[in-house]
């Protein structure tokens, strides 16, 4: 089965800005395909070029045969968007809003009532369709919005960071539609810069950063790139040295890497409590207080860490 | 088509569910006619505003008809609005005019009657050549436009009357004589007095028109001039508000969701233009309608009232869009609009009679739909039909044409229909 999207070099500039260089990649039909990369990677310029919003400056994608660039059209009506900010209309109802956007797609009458029942259901607000969504909550918000992005059942979902903004538990909902639309066939390509959703959600993932895919493959593949190990997190003060603790770490017997970041150090090892004694060692004779310690499995961050030198939050 | 039609829709249904928005559209509008009705008289029985208008009648014809216009202008009925001066010499009255002396004159040439109403005798001789027609002369005072245009409704309506009575009673001669119930030697009396009705009845060209619409549908109410001009003035407000509403979907997300949906940029702008037209209709149409339920204002031809409409919210609908084109900001928008929403209102005739502002004024106010508007509102006010609207309905859909024409360029130019 030929995949539902491909991607072929996709380039998008700025004047002398480059936000996306040349990123290449497919989505096989049935997927959950993650973009993971900080705030500025480049996500939410891939989704605009592959929802036909902006022009790419160079490349081109396929989606069910379609050509973004040639055929945008024909692309729209294969894929449903769920834009990273809210984009509903607040004096509207949730019903009323889901019927507006059902009929830009195409629906009407009882198909297009039938759909948005279900969705209402979906995303559990039957009971409070009827009131405006600027009385909503911002989780509720989140929800509608997705809902409007599944009414005429798209074959491929864009998701652009759906979780930003939300609280916890309105997030685990997000996270559980978006597992249950992907059980129901749908393919999704999800953007975030969370590694835990990434990680609970993918079949597959690529990590791009400064517009740029530097990885791509499955979670195993792809932490297997740092290898069997593990990473031990020290948090220490404000107004410590962390590049200093790192760099006196380099050396040290069976510390793989030491990285600094912003009051924290990263020590990559094959076993963390090998080198735990050392570590805090060190730190002692740089008079450096630790405020506690992580050990981390291997994992997305450990490989984003790994290829770029920085935490995914930076 | 249809979702530019939906698209106008939802618009429509936002913007009546803004209380603030519906402030400013309908219950401001509304709330400062009642209190210029006030100030006017209007509601305690005085005058319309339009009164004692110094009208010079130069009557050179002397004759039936000639006389009956002239009387139509000292009756008791429009003892209150017109102020006339019988003149024998054309050239001074025009002169008058022209020194500002009065606002328009009504000049009747020698013969007036006979072009219409042949002398006895001679209707049926074979010699007998008509004479060439003549016609009435309204010289008229540009720089008091509505007084000059209610002198010249005034003549229309009295024209139109006699024109008519004219084509009937011929017809209704001709009919008779073919059926052999009149013959050749009463068909003459018969036809003269036809003519005679009109003006041996008491009813002036004016109040001949009452017949179909009632006595006081000629009078001059200054509500049909006030209460359109305060709609007209807010039309701009909700012109610029629907335009605006273009730029806020684009900071709130829903334009880009909308041009990723199958929904190509000029539905979507078609769709928004309509909300705008369709806001402008519902307002304009309820003020007119709330004026005529709650002060009685009559405005006249159903039709002509409905085109003019039409077309005066499609010519602010342009200065909307237009608005919206130069913007860069919903702010902006707000911003710039209200402050062409106030000029408009001034230079349009909406605060001041435009009679009453300097020359220069009265030809700038031709930008402004609102004293194209105000001009139809007030031709219909005084009796007019669609076919006297065909200037200012004209002139404002050339102003929407060419203004959602620029606007368009100016959206492609500055790329306002992308994200």
């Amino acid at each position: 089965m030929p995949p539902i999207l491909e991607v072929q070099n996709l380039v998008k500039n700025y004047g002398d800005f480059a936000a996306v260089k040349g990123i290449s990649f497919n989505i096989k039909e049935g997927e959950i395909f993650s973009l993971l990369g900080p705030n500025g990677a480049g996500k939410t310029t891939t989704i605009s070029m592959l929802s036909t919003l902006y022009a790419p400056s160079s490349g081109d994608a396929t989606i069910d045969g379609h050509s973004v660039t040639k055929n945008p059209m024909a692309v729209k009506q294969v894929i449903g968007v769920v834009p990273q900010e809210l984009a509903l209309y607040e004096d509207l109802t949730a019903r009323e809003n889901l019927i507006f956007w059902g009929q830009m797609y195409g629906l009407s009458g009882k198909p297009l009532n039938g759909r948005v029942d279900e969705v209402l259901e979906q995303i559990g607000l039957t009971e409070k369709a009827k009131n405006r969504v600027k009385t909503y909550s911002g989780g509720m918000k989140r929800r509608v919005n997705i809902g409007v992005g599944l009414l005429h059942k798209p074959r491929l979902l864009f998701m652009d960071e759906p979780t930003v903004g939300i609280d916890p538990q309105s997030r685990r909902a997000i996270l559980d539609t978006v597992k249950d639309l992907n059980r129901q066939g749908m393919t999704v390509l999800y953007t975030t810069h969370y590694m835990e959703e990434a990680q609970e959600l993918s079949d597959r993932v690529g990590i791009i950063d400064h517009g740029e895919l530097i990885a791509l493959g499955t979670q195993k593949e792809l932490t297997q790139q740092v290898g069997q190990t593990e990473t031990l997190i020290l948090h220490i003060g404000e107004n410590d040295d962390s590049e200093a603790l790192a760099k006196s770490l380099e050396g040290v017997k069976d510390v793989l890497e030491a990285l600094a970041t912003d009051h924290e150090v990263s020590v990559i090892a094959h076993e963390a409590e090998d080198v735990l004694a050392a570590v805090v060692t060190k730190a002692n004779e740089r008079g450096i207080k630790i405020h506690s310690i992580d050990i981390r499995e291997p994992n997305l961050e450990a490989v984003f860490l790994h290829l770029t030198g920085r935490a995914l939050r930076d | 088509m249809k979702k530019l039609f939906l698209i106008g829709i939802k618009d429509l249904r936002l913007i009546f569910r803004d209380r603030a928005a519906l402030i400013f559209m309908l219950l401001a509008p509304f709330l400062l006619t009642i209190g210029m009705g006030f100030v006017t008289g209007r509601f305690s029985g005085g005058a319309s505003g339009l009164s004692d208008i110094p009208v010079i009648i130069v009557n050179l014809d002397n004759d039936q008809l000639g006389d009956a216009l002239a009387d139509v202008f000292s009756s008791e009925e429009l003892a209150d609005l017109m102020e006339p001066t019988a003149s024998s010499d054309p050239a001074a009255a025009r002169r008058l005019i022209d020194e500002d002396e009065a606002a328009a004159a009504v000049i009747i040439p020698e013969g007036f009657t006979a072009s219409i109403i042949p002398a006895r005798g001679t209707t049926f001789d074979q010699n007998y050549v008509a004479p060439e027609p003549v016609q009435i002369e309204v010289y008229t005072n540009p720089s008091r436009p509505t007084s000059a245009g209610v002198v010249k409704a005034i003549v229309d309506e009295f024209v139109s009357r006699v024109e008519e009575g004219r084509t009937s009673g011929i017809t209704s001669l001709l009919q008779l004589m073919s059926s052999g119930l009149l013959n050749l030697q009463n068909a003459e009396s018969e036809a003269s007095n036809l003519f005679q009705d009109v003006d041996e009845s008491q009813s002036t060209a004016i109040t001949l028109k009452s017949n179909v619409q009632g006595a006081e549908a000629i009078e001059f109410d200054i509500l049909a001039f006030m209460a359109p001009g305060m709609a007209l003035l807010f039309l701009m407000y909700t012109v610029s508000y629907g335009g605006r509403s273009i730029l806020t979907e684009r900071s709130q997300g829903t334009l880009p969701r909308l041009l990723v949906s199958p929904t190509s940029a000029s539905q979507v702008l078609g769709g928004k233009v309509l909300g705008i037209f369709f806001a402008g209709v519902a307002q304009v149409g309820i003020l007119i309608l709330a004026s005529s339920v709650f002060f009685g204002v009559k405005w006249g031809d159903a039709l002509g009232l409905a085109i003019l409409i039409l077309a005066t919210v499609f010519g602010a609908a342009g200065w909307g869009m237009l608005i919206t084109a130069l913007a860069r900001s919903p702010g902006q928008v707000a911003s710039v609009g209200s402050a062409i929403m106030l000029i408009f209102g001034i230079l349009g005739g909406s605060f001041v009679q435009l009679d009453q502002l300097p020359p220069f004024v009265q030809t700038l106010s031709k930008i402004t739909p609102n004293a194209w508007g105000l001009n139809g509102f007030t031709t219909l006010a005084l009796g007019g039909t669609l076919p006297n609207l065909i200037e200012p309905v004209t002139a404002l859909l050339i102003m929407g044409a060419l203004l959602f024409g620029i606007a368009v360029v100016l959206f492609n130019r500055n790329g306002i229909m992308q994200k």
